[in-house]
C-alpha cells in the first residue's frame, strides 16, 4: 500500500511538472496574447514598393506597436502593392490623413509599418485607407541613383521624390 | 548474380513481412485498449517506469543543450551587435526542432530499451504463453498500459526537456554573459507563437514521436527472437530503428509546419 502510494504520488508529480512546463512555454515563452488579435478595424494602404515587409510585421505609430500587417496584396492594374493593416480598436482616433511608411528597425531589423498622424479631425475607420504612404527604401536602387548621381560629375544631386 | 537478386528478394520480403506484422500488432493494440479503461492503475505503474524515471536524464540534458545552445548563439550573435536576439534563437531551436527530436531519442535509448528488453523477457521465460493459458490477453495486461503510458510520457517529457533548455539559455545568457534579462524575454516572445511553434513544435511532433518510440519498442520486444541473443538484438534494434524513424519523420513534420 505504501509503495503504491509513493508511486502515484511520483507519476502525478510527474505530470504535474509536464503541464507546468507547458504552461510556462504558452505565457512565458510565446506570446499568448497574440490569439485574441484579429479584434482590430482593417485599414489598407497602397505602396509602390513594400521591400521585404511581411504579414505579421508590427504597426507602430511614434514607435509604439498598435496593430499588425494582416494582409500583402498586388492591385493588377495599378501595380500597387496593397497592405491591410488591422489597428487594434483601442486606437480608434487616428486622424484620416495619416501617412504610413515602411521602416526598418536596425541595420538587419525587420521591416514595419509606421505611420505618421495628420492634422484632420475625421478618423479612420474600418475598411479605410491611407492616401499617403511612402516605399520602402530598396538598397539596390539607392546605390544605383548615388552612383548616377556620381557619375553626373560635380552637379548638385537632383532632388528625387 | 541471380543467387544476389534473390538476396535482395529475401531481404524486402522479409521488411515488408515485419512491417506487417508490426501493424498487425499495433490493430491488436489498438484494439486491446478498451478493456485497459477499467484498469487504469496498469498506466499508471508504467507511468513511473517510463516517465518519472526517465525525468533526470531528460532534466540533465535539457539544462545542458539549453545552456549549449546559449553559449553558441552568443559566441554567434555577438558580432552582429544582435545579442538581444539570444531569447529568439534558444527558444526557437529547442522549441521547433531539439526539444522533441532529443527528448525521443534520449526516452528511445532510456525507456523503450527496456520496454523490448522485458517484454522480450516475459516471452523468453514464457510468461506471455503463460497469461493466455490462463485466459489473461497480454494485450490488455502487458502491451497496451506500455503503449499507452509511454505516448502520454513522451509529449510530458519533451515539454520539461524544452522548459528545462530555455531556463538554462536564460542562465547561461543573462547571468553569465549579461545579455539584458527583458531582450531575451521579450524578443523570444516576439518571435515564438503559441499555436505554430509551441503547440505544432513541441505537443504535436513529441506526439507522434511517442507513438513511434512506444509503437517500436513494444513490438521489438514482442517479435524478438526467444533466445537471450534475440533480446539483445531486438533492444538495439529499438534505439537504432527508433532514431531512424524519428530523424527522418522530424524532416517531414518540419517541412510540413516550417517548410513554407
Amino acid at each position: 500500500m505504501g509503495t503504491l502510494k509513493k508511486l502515484e504520488l511520483a507519476v502525478g508529480i510527474f505530470v504535474a511538472l509536464g503541464l507546468a512546463a507547458f504552461f510556462m512555454l504558452a505565457m512565458k515563452v510565446s506570446n499568448i496574447a497574440d490569439l485574441g488579435e484579429d479584434k482590430g478595424y482593417k485599414i489598407t494602404a497602397r505602396f509602390e514598393n513594400i521591400g521585404g515587409l511581411k504579414v505579421r510585421a508590427p504597426v507602430t505609430m511614434g514607435g509604439v506597436r498598435i496593430g499588425r500587417v494582416v494582409g500583402i496584396d498586388l492591385d493588377t492594374r495599378s501595380y500597387e502593392a496593397v497592405v491591410t493593416l488591422s489597428i487594434e480598436p483601442k486606437y480608434d482616433r487616428l486622424p484620416a490623413d495619416s501617412s504610413a511608411s515602411i521602416l526598418t528597425s536596425g541595420v538587419l531589423g525587420e521591416q514595419y509599418v509606421g505611420l505618421e498622424p495628420g492634422g484632420m479631425d475625421e478618423y479612420l475607420k474600418n475598411g479605410g485607407s491611407l492616401k499617403l504612404t511612402q516605399s520602402a527604401l530598396v538598397l539596390e536602387k539607392l546605390i544605383g541613383r548615388m552612383l548616377t548621381n556620381a557619375a553626373s560629375g560635380d552637379q548638385p544631386p537632383a532632388k528625387t521624390p | 548474380m541471380i543467387e544476389g537478386l534473390q538476396r535482395l528478394g529475401r531481404a524486402t520480403l522479409f521488411w515488408f513481412n515485419r512491417l506487417g506484422r508490426a501493424t498487425l500488432f499495433l490493430l491488436r493494440l489498438l484494439g486491446a485498449l478498451a478493456a485497459l479503461g477499467k484498469r487504469p492503475g496498469l498506466i499508471v505503474k508504467q507511468l513511473y517506469s517510463v516517465g518519472v524515471l526517465s525525468l533526470p536524464i531528460i532534466a540533465m540534458s535539457g539544462l545542458f543543450v539549453g545552456m549549449v545552445l546559449g553559449l553558441q548563439g552568443y559566441a554567434n550573435l555577438v558580432d552582429f551587435g544582435a545579442t538581444s536576439s539570444l531569447g529568439t534563437v534558444v527558444a526557437l531551436s529547442l522549441v521547433r526542432e531539439l526539444g522533441p527530436v532529443l527528448a525521443a531519442l534520449l526516452y528511445a535509448a532510456r525507456a523503450g530499451s527496456a520496454l523490448t528488453a522485458e517484454i522480450g523477457l516475459m516471452k523468453v521465460t514464457e510468461q506471455l504463453a503463460a497469461m493466455q493459458m490462463m485466459a489473461v490477453d497480454p494485450f490488455a495486461r502487458v502491451f497496451a498500459p506500455r503503449f499507452v503510458a509511454g505516448v502520454i510520457a513522451m509529449p510530458l517529457l519533451a515539454g520539461i526537456f524544452t522548459a528545462i533548455g530555455i531556463l538554462g539559455g536564460y542562465f547561461v545568457a543573462v547571468q553569465q554573459l549579461g545579455v539584458d534579462s527583458g531582450a531575451f524575454w521579450s524578443q523570444m516572445q516576439a518571435a515564438v507563437r503559441l499555436v505554430d511553434d509551441v503547440i505544432n513544435g513541441v505537443v504535436v511532433k513529441s506526439a507522434v514521436f511517442g507513438w513511434i518510440a512506444n509503437w517500436i519498442a513494444v513490438f521489438e520486444g514482442y517479435d524478438a527472437i526467444p533466445t537471450s541473443e534475440g533480446i539483445s538484438l531486438a533492444t538495439t534494434r529499438t534505439v537504432v530503428n527508433t532514431a531512424l524513424v524519428v530523424l527522418a519523420l522530424d524532416f517531414v513534420l518540419t517541412a510540413i509546419f516550417f517548410g513554407a
